[in-house]
């Protein structure tokens, strides 16, 4: 209780996330029906005892679609987090610490950044067949520069210190230091980062897929069941409303934990942000 | 003092670069063949050696690449595969409404998120900061589309208030103009509101931490000119900076917002130019929206600069 108190952010956070992941998870065992199979005589039906969250246009069961929907959001959310995180930490880490490399590294970040991402991912993917893949890819390649600049901040304050001078002074390699000396005493931000990035990937992988540009249309994201539904939203606005729901708390709860991770692992960033 | 404008405005040459380069590389570096991709699925033999020759995909890379950049400088951003327009024609044509959207929100959002801000500093960890900032989050959390169809559903469908998508031009009366406006940079300006605000927050409770604070209200000047005077104008560069910055994420809810309330804009632009391939528009659309962020974020530094000493690069 007295945890609780202290860190409430990642309690809340996190049950909401973990009932959101085990909902999704356990689609296949729960979803009341085939989230493909088509229904054409119970089309556009509202929440009922039979469909709770009610049927598409296509006669199909919205709360099942929405229960597998979770998995791709969860899939792409947390793969973008991984690698935007990983990518945007060694050159991160590469830039800050050769200066020569940086201010290359730097402009190139700076003109990624200028580019809104949606824009950005909408382009990529215009050119490919979509797929889950180059989705991911898509959504990854904007969110590195924020990864970047992150990274290289912290570490231009860290290689000042005594600590990094001694080992350069006692002959460990490059690699060694960076990644047994730096990266070590980054990581705190980083973690944190990564979860703002999983929720961020989770809302654009939906905004992809609303514009129709994201997974393939056949694929029951949140995007995907939202795009479809807007064009019955008068008739039937459940379509909308409750992947919708699902989207908004999923993106909350990763927030609100990624809030808590911050007030947890960097006191002082806390009191910054 | 001009040295560091001067300074200033040459660093946006090469981000605008690398947003060419990148904006290029990305039709090039793409599997497949970029005309064949261009042509689609059910474009014959002849099409995709037309796309090729019309685009000069034909020729090296590197040629291509300063015969596009060439033409770039003299404000020429191509012609569209599908209709044979002038890119900057077809852009400027979508201007008005995702321009009045964007200054719309960003008014709202700015006009709001400042002060709810400070109030949340200023009373920190008293139940109306966690108000706010619990607030903020679910805002920032909250995908436009469901704050979009609850909107419209619930003004414009129930209430019958507001009208329920579209866009009126200025010059048809300011009254429709800004009705169509309402809703749609509500919903788009929640995130940014909350954005702002968290910000805010930040940044004025670190000022309010400061000596110079504790001196202000010890001479006995009375609360709000601390706040106003001391501590907001301490904070701002944070929080224009953030400004700033975050009209990348508004450029992005332009695209998603246009969308759901059917306004055509640049954002609907930019889906049609993709349905149908049309690859010369979605480099054009990119490149004018990344101007715009750098344009803007280089004005705000001038602007800072000039008006705060302390700050050079």
């Amino acid at each position: 209780m007295r945890r609780f108190r202290r860190h409430p952010k990642i309690y809340i956070g996190g049950f909401l996330l973990a009932v959101l992941v085990l909902l999704s998870a356990s689609a296949g065992l729960i979803a009341p029906y085939d989230p493909i199979e088509l229904d054409v005589a119970h089309r556009l039906r509202p929440p009922s005892d039979l469909h709770w969250f009610g049927t598409d246009a296509y006669g199909r069961d919205v709360l099942s679609r929405t229960l597998y929907g979770g998995q791709i959001s969860l899939l792409i959310g947390v793969c973008v987090s991984l690698l935007a995180t990983v990518i945007g930490t060694t050159i991160g880490l590469l830039g800050g610490y050769l200066r020569r490399l940086d201010a290359v590294v730097m402009r190139v970040m700076d003109g990624l950044m200028a580019i809104p991402g949606i824009l950005l991912a909408v382009a990529m993917l215009s050119l490919t067949r979509a797929s889950v893949q180059t989705v991911i890819l898509a959504i990854t390649i904007p969110e590195i520069p924020r990864v970047v600049r992150l990274v290289r901040s912290v570490v231009l304050t860290i290689r000042e210190q005594v600590f990094i001078q001694g080992a350069v002074a006692s002959g460990s390699r490059l690699p060694r230091v960076l990644f047994r000396h730096v990266l070590p005493n980054a990581m705190a931000p980083i973690i944190v980062q990564s979860t703002y990035i999983c929720a961020s990937a989770v809302l654009i992988e939906a905004y992809l897929g609303f514009l129709g540009v994201g997974t393939p249309p056949e694929v029951p994201s949140w995007g995907n069941i939202i795009a479809e539904g807007r064009n019955f939203v008068q008739l039937a606005i459940w379509n909308v409303t409750f992947p919708g729901l699902f989207l908004g708390v999923m993106v909350l709860s990763i927030n609100v934990l990624g809030d808590g991770v911050r007030d947890l692992l960097d006191p002082r960033m806390a009191r910054r942000i | 003092m001009l040295g560091f404008i001067i300074r200033r405005v040459l660093a946006t040459i090469p981000v605008m670069l690398v947003v060419a380069l990148v904006v290029f590389l990305l039709l090039h570096l793409s599997p497949g063949d970029p005309a064949a991709i261009i042509a689609g699925d059910n474009g014959t033999q002849e099409d995709i050696e037309r796309i090729r020759a019309t685009l000069g995909l034909d020729r090296p890379l590197v040629l291509q690449f300063f015969t596009w950049i060439f033409d770039l400088l003299q404000g020429d951003l191509g012609v569209s595969v599908y209709n044979k327009v002038k890119v900057t024609t077809l852009i400027a044509q979508r201007m008005q409404p995702t321009l009045s959207l964007a200054v719309f929100t960003m008014v709202f959002a700015v006009s709001l998120a400042v002060p709810i801000g400070i109030l949340a500093a200023w009373k920190v960890g008293t139940w109306v900061d966690h108000a706010i900032m619990g607030f903020a989050v679910i805002a920032f959390s909250c995908p436009v589309f469901l704050i979009g169809y609850g909107l419209v559903f619930e003004f414009a469908r129930k209430w019958k208030i507001l009208p329920v998508q579209g866009f009126t031009p200025i010059e048809q009366g300011i009254g429709p103009f800004l009705s169509h406006l309402v809703l749609p940079a509500l919903a788009l300006g929640l995130v940014y509101m909350a954005l702002l605000s968290r910000m805010t927050r930040s940044t004025m409770r670190e000022v309010l931490g400061e000596d110079y604070i504790r001196t202000a209200r010890a001479k006995g000047l009375d609360e709000r000119a601390v706040l106003l005077r001391h501590a907001l104008r301490n904070a701002s560069v944070p929080i224009v900076t953030t400004i700033g910055l975050g009209i990348a994420l508004l450029i992005g809810g332009v695209v998603v917002t246009e969308s759901v309330f059917a306004i055509p804009g640049i954002g609907r632009l930019t889906i049609e130019a993709v349905t149908q391939r049309d690859y010369p528009v979605i480099q054009g659309v990119i490149l004018v929206a990344s101007m715009v962020y750098v344009l803007v974020n280089l004005a705000i530094d001038l602007a800072y600069g000039l008006l705060d000493p302390r700050i050079r690069y």
